[in-house]
């Protein structure tokens, strides 16, 4: 099955595939089944995702799980093991796209397809899970670049909701589910808003200072409703907000600004609450605030313009080096749903800036599980990790080598075909046919 | 006691009818009178160059005579003006003064909604923002508290006008007098015609963009031609009649940027007409072009406060323009002055018009000449309008208009005492006698001394022994003088009520316990105090840059002779790619390719060891530079706009995107209607004018879009045709059958044709002059538009986007056009569903000449690693996924002959990169554009250096001006607009 969907491969079976062209054409991708066999992976170069790297590796899983991890000299006595041959290969971590509304939207323009922002300022209590569309056809595309994992996040209003984690195979949202309602997700205010004829004036926020002053009542209240056992009445967007007093739950606080970051950390901490800044595109600048109060930032989007007309014009690229060089747990993440297919080269493009490449690809796995509180079962290749895993053709962070060869989510092989190269089969066919003529 | 006397004088002259004859009944007795008043003893400034001491004579309104020794009629009010200055009164051409106030009718048009013709009942144009029939003489009349306010400032005539339209009708010149009856004040009826770029209370759709409202001036030209010479006979349109009659007048265009200045002079130049052009102030920055223009400015004297930038981080939000603005603000009428740019000055703008002549004072305590001050208040404003021959000076035969002043109006201390216009004299501030000094205060039995430093109203000190210093404020209200104070050891307060006697003052006051008693307080020392504009500070201005923003620079390294040696270099030519080779650039153009170049005297030698020289990205669809819309939406065909109007130089997007390589940019019309606007090439030429940007002798493109932007599928509601794909085709077979009938016409000589500009459009797209990019994404779309091609004879050159294309190539290849796509996009409206990231390679193994364009200013700086994408979906090999960014483009768009490759005599337009340019790990190092540096990476890290050293410095500037008193105001700044296809606003 893997081998058929090699792309370059198909190019040489083309006569093959006419065969199974309807299957092709029409076949959705199926989820596959749990893992039967043991596999062992021999000769790829394996990226740990601790910064790591074993060359000429051996990696074999059974039952979902990783058994051993090696070098390859260790590689003997596994002849019930399905061997996978991969020298010259790279195995990586699966990908984890953090703050992504994959599942919740098909099309960005068609509002029938979007379920992402509900009415109402403040819903803690939504769970994006519940909306969650294993078939949506973007899916499989982000999936055959390599992105095994996902921080399913609702949006829009101060609070947007709680989002949750969905491994992407799986036959419905129950299935998919890994780690449901992970964190309350808060945009905080903006402190600079727009105005004036085409909205280009940019100025300081009027009512920023009363809109934070909001959301302190609003979790003084939230927290004195959680310390109380027995409510008076039953308030459901209290009741969500539970975890966050517990530490069960994370705040992710979505900002960029520094002052608003600064604010959002201070604020927050009073109520000692474990958050997490989301954007933090500013986050360079303060470092040290990171580190000392041991708060991750998830950076959204290294290809983005300046933030400041005067900014330097490299720094979102530079800022994942800043981050690391400064000791900050930080992940990289791209905005929307389709983009996230692209995530492996937003950290590729900080690796061009200077950060270190096993580090990069940290930021898109052992980071970005550890901050969505899912290390201890993803995000690296160690034994009695799940086996949600890729291989690739080369240099998963550089586009022109990164080709998914194979992919494993819990020792499960994954279908790597999309609508995207269905369609490329169809119209090889139709100009195929046209050479027949 | 001089000023007493003015006084009344002023008090009878109000009385005064000027006109002795007239056709308004009077109700009582008539009181004409016939008023003779000399001027003695004054220093008159007849103009800027000649001052005398000596008498003026006038007579009602006018002057009857002025000189050294000349004789006093008998019969004159003899005003003895000793130690005061007499000018002319200043003449204002920018105002709305005594025209009613616009009631703005609230839009209740549903979101989408277009209104598609004017509301104006009558006989009037299409458009309701050419109000050429609109004269603000029939509507004025006098408005005492804005007259004052006028007045105050030392005007005597404005030119009136109600700004309002892009055709805005005539002006009214009028004097500033006090008179019920309009008809005396106005001196012209129609004394100027008044254009601009914003439709002001229009509730029209069309035009939403700046290149709509140019496009909309430069067709009225034409339809006043046309209505003049045989429309008329067809149609009745009072506006036209009236453009054509206000094209004699002067014509006075009202800009909103320093490129506006330039956009409206290629108006006038297209039409053989002069604009005098209004401006806002920002001129320095684009001084060069703007002198280039000759035309003579309208300025103000606006000066920006300072930012509150004591928060370091709200302080980024300023930008470098703003704070150098504000630095320079004040400068830019010595700038426009040395750069021999006429001008008058307008006080329309201000917000405080106090400040009106403090700020022109400050321009020359700056080093503008206080002679050119004069003339852009008087005499210039008076020959602009035509009216040199009675106004603007102090000289005989002329208006009896004038002001005077208690010194050198310039100095700091001096004030407007009096402000007579047309021979009534207006009260504006009394004299105020110098009283600054030492004084010995007696009251009773003690004895104070008192300093009084500063004007009534503030502190005086009163030391009532050596160690006690009272700060008091006194109040002086003519002769009269008011003070109270707490002494020492009493809890109530003393109250002084007195009278200045020269150098003696003296009254009465009640102590504490409310007796009263007798004081007196003698002058011992008179203060001198320096004006600190006697000493006037030629300081050199700091440096302007250009583009004036962010990494922005005084002067551009123009050096174009470069050998870059031991490069890879990926020719895109028949070569392919060569290891160790040099390339050597001389005068702009790829002079050599070869091995081992020597060093050659006067080249700089770039060492290109381990790196990849390959030619310039070439972004086929862009929608960075330019100002003030994308778009024009509001009708379904606008082939009449142009992007080339409303390029914006000062986009940051252009150095961001030499950053990622880029060398030039197709800047296209948005994809909102059918026939869009037409596109403009550009080379990104940082610091370059707009028209300096602008790819030479490149082949004109326009805009076509299909789908759901043009059906405007996003908003609720549609009512602009066509709102299905059907309908798009309609619009196409109309517009060329129009263009082919117009066509005929014109080939026929038609002497009764219409010059349509957009017509005209689609005539060269007709005749193979003008080449098509169409924004596209499905296939049945695109295959409609080929055979509307087809149909009506002529091709499309490109398809944009065209996400189905691979669905397509055969039928592509067969109308012979070329695609310039997404690499991987998808998903983001239900148009693109079955788009594939493996088009590009699709199109491309089909031989159809294929690009990867950004129509983004973020993905615009990292193309090369959206043409590595065709290697990863698709499978291209490297050279071929580097020619969609570069070649491919340069064929689309038929300048290949000069860019795209690295071929001996081609322009050198080159990057060299850090690594193989497909990599994600590849950086531009160097940017070069005609064999110029636009771009270094390890220059750029000093020119952010001296950003940021020129942002800290004026900061830290701004802060003490803040110490020292000055008003700030919260930051905020102004952000280019981001465009996309689909941008509407």
């Amino acid at each position: 099955m893997t081998q058929l969907t090699n792309l370059s491969k198909m190019k040489y079976t083309l006569l093959l595939l006419n065969l199974f062209l309807s299957f092709f054409l029409f076949g959705q991708q199926t989820p596959a089944p749990k893992q039967d066999i043991p596999i062992l992976v021999m000769g790829a170069t394996t990226h740990i995702g601790n910064g790591e790297v074993i060359e000429s590796s051996m990696v074999a899983f059974e039952n979902g799980k990783f058994t051993i991890i090696g070098n390859i000299a260790m590689a003997q006595g596994f002849s019930d093991y399905k061997i996978i041959h991969a020298n010259g290969l790279h195995l990586y971590p699966g990908l984890i796209a953090l703050n992504t509304t994959i599942g919740l939207k098909e099309i960005d323009a068609v509002r029938a397809t979007r379920d992402l922002d509900e009415l109402g300022n403040i819903n803690p209590n939504l769970n994006a899970a519940i909306a969650y569309n294993t078939d949506s056809r973007v899916t499989p595309t982000i999936r055959s670049n390599g992105v095994l994992l996902a921080q399913v996040t609702p949006q829009g209003g101060r609070i947007s909701g709680q989002s949750s984690i969905m491994q992407l195979d799986a036959w419905n949202w129950e299935d998919a589910l890994v780690k449901v309602k992970d964190g309350v997700h808060l945009n905080w205010p903006n402190y600079f808003s727009r105005k004036g004829w085409y909205g280009r004036k940019i100025e300081k926020s009027k009512n920023y200072q009363t809109l934070v002053t909001e959301i302190r009542e609003y979790f003084e209240e939230a927290k004195s409703y959680n310390l109380t056992d027995n409510p008076k009445v039953k308030n459901l967007k209290f009741e969500a907000m539970k975890g966050l007093f517990l530490k069960s739950k994370k705040l992710y606080v979505h900002t960029n600004f520094v002052k608003a970051i600064k604010d959002a950390i201070h604020l927050f901490n009073k109520f000692d609450l474990k958050i997490v800044i989301v954007g933090g595109a500013d986050a360079w600048r303060i470092p040290d605030l990171f580190v000392e109060n041991d708060i991750p930032v998830i950076l959204t989007q290294v290809n983005r313009l300046p933030s400041f007309p005067d900014e330097d014009i490299d720094q979102p690229y530079l800022t994942p080096k800043w981050l690391a060089e400064k000791n900050v747990l930080f992940a990289i993440a791209n905005n929307g749903m389709w983009q996230q297919r692209n995530l492996p080269f937003h950290a590729g493009q900080a690796v061009n800036f200077g950060l270190d490449p096993e580090r990069a690809i940290q930021a898109i796995t052992l980071d970005a599980a550890e901050i969505i509180g899912i290390d201890k079962h993803f995000g690296s290749i160690e034994k009695g990790k799940s086996a949600t895993f890729v291989i690739c053709n080369g240099d998963i962070l550089d586009i022109k080598s990164s080709k998914i060869r194979y992919a494993f989510i819990n020792g499960r092989e994954i279908d790597l075909d999309n609508k995207q190269k269905v369609l490329y089969r169809k119209y090889q066919q139709k100009y195929n046919q046209e050479i027949k003529k | 006691m001089i000023r007493i006397f003015l006084f009344s004088v002023f008090y009878f002259l109000f009385f005064i009818s000027i006109f002795a004859q007239g056709t308004f009944p009077v109700n009582g007795v008539h009181d004409y009178r016939n008023k003779t008043v000399a001027f003695i003893n004054a220093t008159i400034h007849q103009d800027s160059k000649n001052e005398i001491v000596g008498t003026l004579i006038i007579e009602n309104e006018f002057i009857i005579d002025v000189g050294k020794n000349i004789s006093i009629p008998k019969n004159a009010i003899v005003l003895d003006l000793t130690g005061k200055h007499i000018y002319p009164s200043f003449i204002e051409l920018i105002s709305e003064y005594g025209i009613p106030k616009l009631t703005k009718t609230k839009s209740h048009q549903r979101h989408g909604m277009q209104q598609f013709l004017s509301n104006k009942k009558g006989a009037y144009s299409w458009n309701e923002a050419l109000r050429s029939e609109y004269n603000a003489v029939s509507e004025f009349t006098s408005n005492e508290s804005q007259a004052k306010e006028l007045r105050k400032m030392g005007f005597g005539m404005v030119l009136s006008h109600r700004m309002d339209g892009i055709a805005e009708g005539t002006g009214t010149l009028v004097s500033l007098g006090k008179n019920t009856i309009a008809n005396n004040l106005i001196v012209n009826e129609k004394a100027a015609n008044f254009l601009s770029f914003s439709k002001g209370s229009s509730s029209q759709n069309y035009p939403s963009s700046l290149m709509g409202s140019i496009a909309l001036l430069r067709q009225t030209y034409l339809d006043g031609l046309w209505y003049k010479s045989y429309g008329h006979t067809q149609t009745k349109n009072l506006s036209l009649k009236a453009w054509n009659e206000n094209l004699d007048l002067v014509q006075i265009f009202r800009a909103n940027d320093k490129l506006d200045i330039l956009r409206a002079n290629k108006i006038a130049e297209e039409n053989h007409t002069k604009y005098i052009i209004q401006g806002i102030g920002n001129e320095y920055q684009r001084i060069n072009e703007i002198s280039k223009t000759n035309s003579t400015l309208i300025v103000p004297v606006n000066f920006p406060p300072a930012f509150d930038v004591t928060d370091p981080y709200d302080a980024l939000l300023v930008s470098l323009t703003d704070l150098k603005h504000w630095e320079l603000a004040h400068h830019n009428l010595r700038m426009l002055d040395e750069a021999n740019i006429q001008f008058a000055i307008t006080s329309s703008d201000l917000k405080n018009k106090k400040d009106f002549l403090p700020n022109i004072r400050k321009t020359i305590a700056n080093g503008f000449s206080r002679e050119k001050a004069l003339d852009a208040l008087t005499s210039i404003p008076a020959s602009l309008l035509g009216q040199q021959n009675q106004l603007g000076k102090i000289k005989k035969g002329f208006r009896a208009n004038l002001i005077i002043t208690s010194d050198d109006i310039f100095l700091e201390k001096s004030v407007i005492l009096e402000n007579w216009i047309q021979g009534q004299s207006f009260f504006i501030n009394e004299a105020a006698p110098n009283i600054f000094g030492e004084y010995n205060l007696f009251i009773e039995n003690d004895t104070f001394k008192i300093k009084i430093e500063s004007p009534p109203s503030s502190t005086i000190s009163i030391a009532v022994n050596d160690s006690t210093n009272l700060k008091v404020k006194y109040q002086r209200i003519g002769q009269s003088i008011t003070m109270s104070f707490i002494l020492p050891n009493e809890k109530n307060k003393t109250r002084l009520s007195g009278t200045i006697d020269s150098a003696s003052w003296h009254g009465e006051g009640q102590d504490q316990n409310g007796q009263w008693f007798k004081w007196k307080m003698n002058l011992i020392s008179k203060l001198k105090l320096d004006d600190p504009l006697h000493i006037v500070q030629h300081e050199k201005y700091p440096e302007v840059i250009f583009p004036f923003v962010a990494y922005g620079q005084k002067k551009h390294n123009s050096e174009n002779n470069y050998l870059i040696q031991d490069a890879t270099v990926w020719t895109n030519e028949k070569d392919g790619i060569l290891k160790d080779y040099d390339v050597l650039i001389k005068n702009g153009k790829i002079s050599k390719i070869e091995k081992n170049i020597p060093a050659i005297r006067n080249y700089r030698t770039i060492d290109g060891e381990g790196k990849f020289l390959t030619a310039g990205i070439i972004d086929e669809h862009s929608h960075i530079a330019v100002d003030r819309g994308i778009n024009e939406c509001t009708q379904a065909v606008t082939a009449e706009v142009r992007i080339g109007d409303i390029l914006n130089s000062e986009d940051i997007n252009i150095y961001r995107q030499l950053a990622g390589g880029v060398t030039t940019s197709q800047i296209l019309h948005g994809s909102c209607n059918p026939i869009g606007g037409q596109s403009a090439l550009i080379k990104l030429k940082w610091g370059e004018s707009p028209e300096n940007l602008k790819f030479e002798n490149a082949i004109p493109f326009i805009k076509f879009a299909l789908g759901e932007n043009v059906k405007k599928s996003r908003t609720s509601f549609n009512n602009r045709f066509p709102d299905t794909r059907m309908g798009v085709e309609q619009v196409y077979r109309d517009a060329f059958t129009r263009a082919k009938e117009y066509k005929i016409r014109k080939e026929n000589n038609d002497p009764n044709l219409r010059e349509d500009l957009e017509m005209e459009t689609l005539l060269e797209i007709l005749d193979g002059k003008r080449n098509i990019t169409c924004h596209s994404y499905v296939q049945s779309e695109i295959n409609m538009l080929m055979h509307v091609a087809e149909d009506m004879g002529f091709k499309v050159n490109t398809f944009t986007h065209i996400l189905e294309g691979y669905k397509i190539a055969d039928k592509l290849k067969k109308h012979g056009a070329g695609g310039s796509t997404f690499s991987d996009w998808w998903a983001y409206k239900y148009e693109v569903i079955d788009a594939i990231p493996f088009n590009a390679a699709i199109l491309t193994n089909h031989d159809i000449i294929t690009a990867i364009n950004s129509d983004d200013p973020e993905m615009g700086r990292r193309l090369n690693q959206e043409a590595a994408k065709s290697i990863k979906y698709g499978g291209l090999s490297e050279i071929e996924a580097w020619k969609l960014v570069t070649l491919n483009p340069a064929k689309l768009l038929h300048i290949d002959d000069r860019v795209g490759s690295i071929k001996i005599g081609k322009n050198a337009d080159l990057v060299l990169w850090s690594n193989n340019p497909l990599s994600i790990k590849a950086k531009a190092e160097f940017t070069f554009i005609d064999g110029e540096i636009y771009y270094e990476r390890k220059e750029n890290i000093n020119r952010k250096k001296r950003m940021e050293d020129e942002r800290n410095r004026i900061i830290q500037k701004m802060l003490r001006a803040k110490q020292n008193g000055a008003a700030t105001i919260r930051v905020e700044t102004t952000s280019p607009k981001i465009y996309h296809c689909d941008t509407i606003d």
